[in-house]
């Protein structure tokens, strides 16, 4: 159906001087979509014209309007050459497709050049007119709503979750096209920036259109990432989750009193059909009926779900469960297999989310991954990408076997990754197994779930620790105790999970970040062997990485794992892998034990000595960690538990199987078996050094913590300003005479360097801070605070760049320098330099890792600080804003927050307008005169932050949240003075409130607010 | 240690001011991290010195970044590429146009050419300033220059709108431009004793009273094509000056004058006799100097004209300050006493200034 897309360009400012003559620039704008294009007047010699156009209006497909990315170049003209462009701006109108969001885009743009970056900015506004067509979502997927952040956004609530989305697009990378070597680097970088608009469009058209056909309306931890896959193409491919959401009006609105208006509303959202009486006649259309079967059952679930009795309702949406015409029993002690039998009716029961509403989560059976290595091949047709669907199909039946041995029929947190390096390719795959509520799968109100955890008498706070699978027919040799909280269920000592920690969940003391760090030599190869050397090696990787792993919780004495990422990265003649996740104490669970320490040879004396004094070392990290994090489970008499805790003879032989209750479900089980994870050998200097690498991860500063999921575990108190930070690093290395165990420390140094130089960063800010804090005056002291307080939020990508050397024509004096850097400490990668400049993908294999981070920096006494500076802060802020009104009142940028976290602490979100997904190529051909290649860098992030923002703000937003920047590629050739980046980032667009400020805007009564959510039929909500 | 590629980039840009100072001062990164390590933040915060110069370097970069838009501050206010808060924006620019006292006491008055970048090699050795901060500083006094040069209307006001100044900086700039534009000797021997302060007083009284801005000519016409009201001398009022020159020439008018002056003096002054003695001496000076304000040359030697022909003799007879007060209201207020005398708005609106000047120049 189509649409009117209108554009008006009102002013540009800053603009570059174009005209060395006159220092002045003659600029006009040509406004172009799909194939139309409008330009407007030329405004003569002037660095801020006022072009004040008309409406250029597009009548378009929404179908295009999905796709295609409003595209606006700014030129300089010339009487008798060819017109000079001086930038671009691509303008993404999905968020106006959906009435909820944004109405309008309007604001100032930087106008942004491949080759010069940021060169002025632009004014720009843009409207949608959708033709109130009744029929209007069926052929294109307008109006369902993408979310990055993983949970269920703040100001909405969970109607029906209805489960895994994927799509999968490629194309010809324009990198690579034989055009690419007559034309210049701008035109292929802005081909290259159209084409992934262009393809991500598209794949958020397909991914709606899937969530349409299932009657959902909107997709949650819509994960979308590039495969840059060099000579055989590019990928374009993207995770989700299917949900029904209903939007809360205000808090009050979740009150039972508004809940029967809500269920009524709940047709709504679908606008399938504005007629209230055909909601009951199920499929009115060929597209609702497809694989996911269990849709119709909604109409049942409307009706009980408002009946009063939660009781009746179990039975009634347990009917629902039941798919597509079958009549389910109608016995409770059903309603768990008819669920799982709803759950694998669909092909993949994955749920991208995190973060769950309460009572969704039942239990949690541990990490399942997989990965596999494929050759890449040219992607012959663009329009049939069977090869990689089928290559991720693999994986995802994989995954879901596991879990199926796990005793879960459901795996949460799944995410999915890529590595590539030449032709060589590693898909991976991973998610926590788990045990789901039937209830929101279906239908059902956070309400009624409730109910019937109650029912199920499920405590809070340990329920989702206890096993899901038979504890007579284990999975794999694991060791189960009764859980520590509720004495009645078994759960295993140890769990490792990709979710965050879930709210109720009863924590001891505090959590913190454990990684897990390898790096491993493979030989050179081509293609195939290539290949198979990859895959050879992965199992051994894997199983270093997760002994390294388990050690390191055991050293810091807690039990579990939140938010477990292992990343493994191929590169020429490298491997590497890094496992972030979150450890906690769960109260759940039983005391972890310690690690032993044996020696191979026992009659050396000495060397008795040396072990025992490494243990001693280790006992003594365990006391400082429990110490340092607050860990004090309250001691329980065996006698009470009455469960086998384990004799300190016993002990170890228990520990040895610990590592197998999380382990990922793979093949890996059979070697964990044989070895002992926690008895440590020292053998050989090969252990020797695991050994001291469990020591040498050096304490942050003390008020100093980190951790990887959205909730810091254990820490309440945050402070509202918040600062997100990207960091990246290139270390070089020479490989000639690196052993895998060089390398390994190399990389651990490098990973805690990284940790480290935040850490301190911010501590050098916030020391600073502090001491003036307290010799400044009242008025100061809150001007002090926010910019203190502006560092608790840490995210780095860090790069991580392997690349090979023997190829490449080092001088060999070059060579020694590089390896004399690498002994210095500093560890990493190294990578070739003298490469052509049309070939980078040939030389360059980095990728990104992403650790999210998320810090939080309270100093012991600055707590105290920051209360009493509150207090003080509306006035003396106030004060401080007249005060320094005079110069600086015309400021007309807006502050845009930006964050890796779904939630701004200290405010509450108020509107979510749509989602941010941006890819951005910088290149140089000055990189010394840019400052080289971190001045260079860090010009092009800085640009990519204020395009988001910028961005944002022209959306009527002031924040961002589940910030991720998901790909930065770096490539260089110092030799050509040559330097290529591309950035992709994403997150949402939301408008926030502090919640001081929050009390006036929310004063509505709860009622209008619930009539305020339920207009009309036509729109949605 | 160094690392190939370094960067540490926050959403919003935070500006560490020590680290900022260092940059302005012109150290380099190198210097910086050795002058911040003796600070002793490394036993503060327990970084490491690999931290603190990638740290620095980050800031160094940034600095550079932002530098282009403290060239024009309004830019800095409305650019998108750095979120930074107005207190943060106002302290940056603030900062980055602050300037050193040896520094603008070797320029101020000089024409603000190539030829005076040249010097700065010499003024860096002498002052111990950096040749980098210098140069800041002397580009910074040069694009003030240009930019409110022909500019109509006040100039203090020309120069906060432009560059986002606070008052008592834009007052400085003000000074800073006046004294280049008219090209003031400061830099003779003589004058060594005098800070900047006294000559910025200077040129805010002569802005105030002695340009074309201060009659307020130039509402009324608005045709006329003088551009740079405030910036440049009155001329016809330069001219006029020659008038007074009939105080000292004629020689009964300047008996009377002195008469006048001793009769209300006498028992007020502690150095009576010696004002009774040098009378004609300094009034003949005082005119002189006003007489000779028609040559550009002369106009370039007021100070040195004023610390010789008043100043020095009084300094060297020791008149405390007061007296010199005293003497001056005196002086100036006995002609309109002068009954053969016709120019008295003239000789007010000369001597009205030169008063303020001569009392704030006598120092030691």
């Amino acid at each position: 159906m189509p649409g009117k897309l209108k554009v008006k360009i009102v002013a540009g400012r800053h603009l570059p001087v174009m005209d060395r003559a006159s220092d002045l620039t003659d600029a006009f704008v040509e406004v172009k979509f799909g194939n139309t294009t409008f330009k407007t007047d030329v405004y003569l010699k002037s660095l801020n014209p006022q072009w004040n156009s008309e409406w250029f209006k597009f009548e378009v497909d929404d179908e295009d309007l999905q796709d295609e990315p409003l595209q606006i170049t700014v030129l300089d003209h010339d009487t008798y050459s060819a017109n000079d462009a001086i930038g671009k701006v691509y303008i993404d109108i999905d968020p106006l497709l959906y009435s909820e969001a944004a109405t309008v885009i309007s604001g100032w743009f930087p106008i942004y050049d491949t080759i010069h970056g940021i060169r002025g900015e632009i004014n720009v506004v843009v409207k949608v007119d959708l033709f109130n067509d009744l029929n209007r979502f069926r052929q294109s997927s307008c109006g369902v709503k993408f979310f990055c952040t993983t949970s269920i956004p703040k100001c909405y609530r969970a109607v029906i979750i209805h489960g895994f989305v994927e799509e999968l697009v490629v194309n010809e990378d324009p990198e690579y096209q034989w055009i690419d070597r007559i034309r210049t680097p701008r035109a292929s970088n802005e081909a290259r920036q159209r084409l992934i608009s262009l393809m991500s469009g598209e794949l958020q058209r397909k991914i709606g259109l899937k969530v349409l056909e299932m009657r959902g309306n909107a997709v949650v931890g819509y994960l979308q990432c590039f495969d840059l896959e060099g000579e055989s193409g590019l990928v374009v491919r993207a995770i989700g989750t299917a949900c029904t959401l209903d939007k809360l009006s205000s808090p009050a609105a979740f009150l039972p009193a508004c809940n029967s208006p809500s269920k009524d509303m709940k047709e709504i959202p679908f606008n399938e059909d504005p007629n209230p009486n055909t909601h009951s006649s199920g499929p009115s259309t060929p597209l609702k009926n497809q694989t996911y079967s269990f849709s119709p059952s909604k109409s049942y679930s409307r009706q009980s779900s408002s009946s009063d009795t939660d009781l009746s309702l179990t039975p009634k949406t347990g009917m629902g469960s039941g798919s597509a015409g079958k009549e389910g029993g109608p016995f409770k002690a059903l309603l768990r297999q008819q669920t799982q039998s709803a759950l694998e009716q669909r092909e993949f029961p994955f749920f991208t989310l995190t973060a769950f509403p309460p009572g969704f989560l039942v239990h949690v059976g541990g990490v399942v991954s997989a990965r596999s290595v494929k050759l890449l091949d040219r992607i012959h047709n663009p329009d049939e990408p069977e090869t990689r669907d089928a290559w991720w199909a693999e994986i995802r039946q994989e995954i879901k076997s596991h879990a199926k041995a796990l005793g879960c029929h459901a795996v949460v947190g799944y995410s999915e990754s890529t590595s590539i390096c030449e032709e060589v390719c590693i898909l991976s795959a991973s998610g926590t197994a788990a045990v789901l509520n039937p209830r929101f799968l279906q239908d059902g109100t956070v309400e009624s779930c409730l109910e019937q955890r109650l029912e199920e008498n499920l405590p809070a706070g340990c329920g989702f620790c206890h096993i899901p699978y038979d504890e007579l027919n284990m999975p794999f040799p694991a060791h189960l105790t009764y859980c520590y909280n509720c004495r009645k269920q078994k759960v295993p000592d140890v769990l490792f999970t990709t979710i965050d920690l879930p709210i109720d969940a009863t924590v001891i003391g505090k959590g913190c970040l454990i990684q897990a760090r390898l790096c491993r030599l493979k030989k050179k190869a081509q293609a195939e062997a290539n290949a198979t050397a990859i895959s050879n090696l992965l199992p051994f990787m894997e199983y270093e990485v997760h002994t390294q792993l388990m050690n390191k919780l055991k050293l810091k004495g807690m039990n579990a794992l939140f938010g477990l990422r292992i990343q493994i990265t191929v590169g020429e003649n490298m491997l590497m892998g890094l496992a972030s996740a979150t450890g906690v104490y769960l109260a759940a669970l039983p005391t972890p034990g310690g690690i032993q320490i044996a020696g191979k040879t026992p009659n050396d004396g000495s060397y008795e000595q040396h072990v025992s004094h490494m243990q001693k070392k280790i006992n003594d990290t365990i006391a400082k960690n429990k110490e340092l994090y607050e860990i004090n489970p309250p001691e329980i008499s065996e006698e009470i538990i009455g469960s086998p805790i384990p004799e300190p003879r016993q002990r170890s032989r228990l520990l040895r199987s610990q590592s197998e209750s999380s382990d990922e479900v793979t093949e890996l089980d059979l070697s964990h078996g044989k070895k002992d994870a926690f008895v440590l050998e020292i053998d050989d200097t090969d252990a020797m050094e695991d050994v001291h690498s469990l020591l040498t991860d050096v304490p942050p500063p003390s008020g100093f913590y980190s951790c990887n999921t959205e909730i810091m575990p254990g820490i309440n108190n945050w402070t509202s300003e918040i600062q997100m930070f990207t960091s990246v690093r290139v270390i070089r290395l020479s490989s000639l005479n690196l052993t895998n165990q060089a390398l390994n420390k190399n990389f651990n140094d490098l990973c805690e360097n990284l940790l480290k130089v935040t850490v301190t960063a911010v501590a050098i800010t916030f020391d600073k801070n502090q001491a003036l804090q307290t010799t400044k005056t009242q008025v100061e002291k809150s001007l002090q605070r926010a910019s203190t307080d502006n560092e608790e939020l840490l995210q780095f990508p860090l790069e991580l760049c392997s690349d090979s050397l023997p190829s490449h024509p080092f001088p060999p004096a070059k060579e020694h320098l590089e390896s004399a850097s690498s002994n210095s400490g500093i560890p990493a990668a190294q990578r070739a330099t003298s490469v052509d400049y049309s070939s980078f993908a040939d030389r360059c294999s980095s990728w990104i890792e992403l650790i999210k981070l998320k810090a939080q920096t309270i100093r012991r006494g600055s707590i105290k600080t920051t209360v009493t500076v509150e207090k003080a802060s509306p006035m003396s802020e106030g004060n401080f804003r007249n005060r320094s009104a005079p110069p600086c009142a015309n400021s007309t940028v807006g502050v845009v927050k930006m964050t890796p976290l779904s939630f701004i602490p200290g405010a509450k979100i108020t509107k979510y307008l749509g989602i941010i997904n941006m890819f951005f190529i910088r290149e140089t051909t000055s990189l010394r005169e840019e400052g080289g290649v971190s001045g260079f860098l860090h010009a092009f992030v800085a640009e990519v932050f204020a395009m988001v923002r910028a961005h944002v703000a022209a959306l009527g937003g002031n924040a961002v949240v589940s910030y991720i920047m998901k790909q930065c590629v770096f490539m260089e050739n110092p030799n050509k003075n040559q330097a290529q980046c591309l950035i992709n980032v994403s997150g949402d667009a939301v408008i926030f409130v502090r919640e001081s400020e929050l009390e006036v805007v929310s004063s509505q009564p709860p009622t209008a607010n619930c009539q305020s959510s339920c207009p009309g039929g036509d729109v949605t909500t | 240690m160094t690392n190939e590629l370094d960067i540490f980039v926050g959403n919003t840009t935070l500006i560490d001011e020590d680290v900022y100072r260092l940059w302005l001062d012109g150290y380099s990164v190198n210097d910086a991290v050795a002058l911040r390590v003796r600070s002793g933040i490394l036993e503060q915060t327990g970084a490491t010195a690999a931290v603190l110069q990638s740290d620095t370097m980050d800031h160094y970069r940034t600095f550079h970044m932002l530098e282009r838009l403290l060239h024009a501050p309004p830019k800095l206010l409305h650019q998108l590429i750095f979120q930074i808060p107005p207190s943060r924006q106002a302290l940056l620019i603030e900062r980055y146009y602050a300037f050193d006292e040896a520094f603008v006491r070797e320029v101020l008055g000089k024409k603000l050419s190539k030829g005076t970048k040249k010097d700065l090699d010499d003024i860096s050795t002498k002052t111990g300033i950096t040749l980098k901060s210098c140069r800041r500083q002397f580009d910074n006094f040069k694009r003030v220059f240009k930019v409110v040069e022909e500019m109509r209307g006040s100039l203090v006001d020309n120069i906060q709108q432009h560059f986002l100044l606070s008052d008592r900086l834009a007052r400085d700039y003000a000074a800073i431009v006046f004294f280049a534009n008219n090209r003031f000797e400061t830099g003779k021997k003589k004058l060594q004793y005098l800070s900047f302060g006294d000559f910025a007083f200077c040129a805010e009284l002569m802005i105030q009273n002695w340009t074309l801005g201060a009659v307020g000519e130039a509402p009324t016409d608005p045709d006329s094509q003088v551009d740079d009201m405030d910036v440049d001398l009155d001329k016809e009022f330069l001219q006029d000056l020659k008038e007074l020159k009939v105080l000292v020439a004629d020689k009964d008018l300047l008996d009377l004058h002195k008469s006048l002056v001793c009769t209300a003096l006498r028992g007020k002054l502690g150095v009576f006799s010696e004002m009774e003695a040098n009378f004609k001496n300094l009034s003949r000076g005082l005119v002189n100097v006003a007489a000779k304000l028609t040559h550009n040359k002369d106009v370039r030697d007021l100070f040195v004209d004023l610390v010789e022909k008043f100043v020095e003799p009084c300094r060297s007879d020791h008149w405390p300050l007061n007296d010199v007060r005293l003497f001056l209201n005196q002086y100036s207020a006995s002609v309109h006493s002068l009954d053969g005398f016709r120019h008295q708005a003239l000789w007010d609106r000369y001597m009205g200034t030169l008063r303020g000047c001569l009392l704030r120049l006598y120092h030691d």
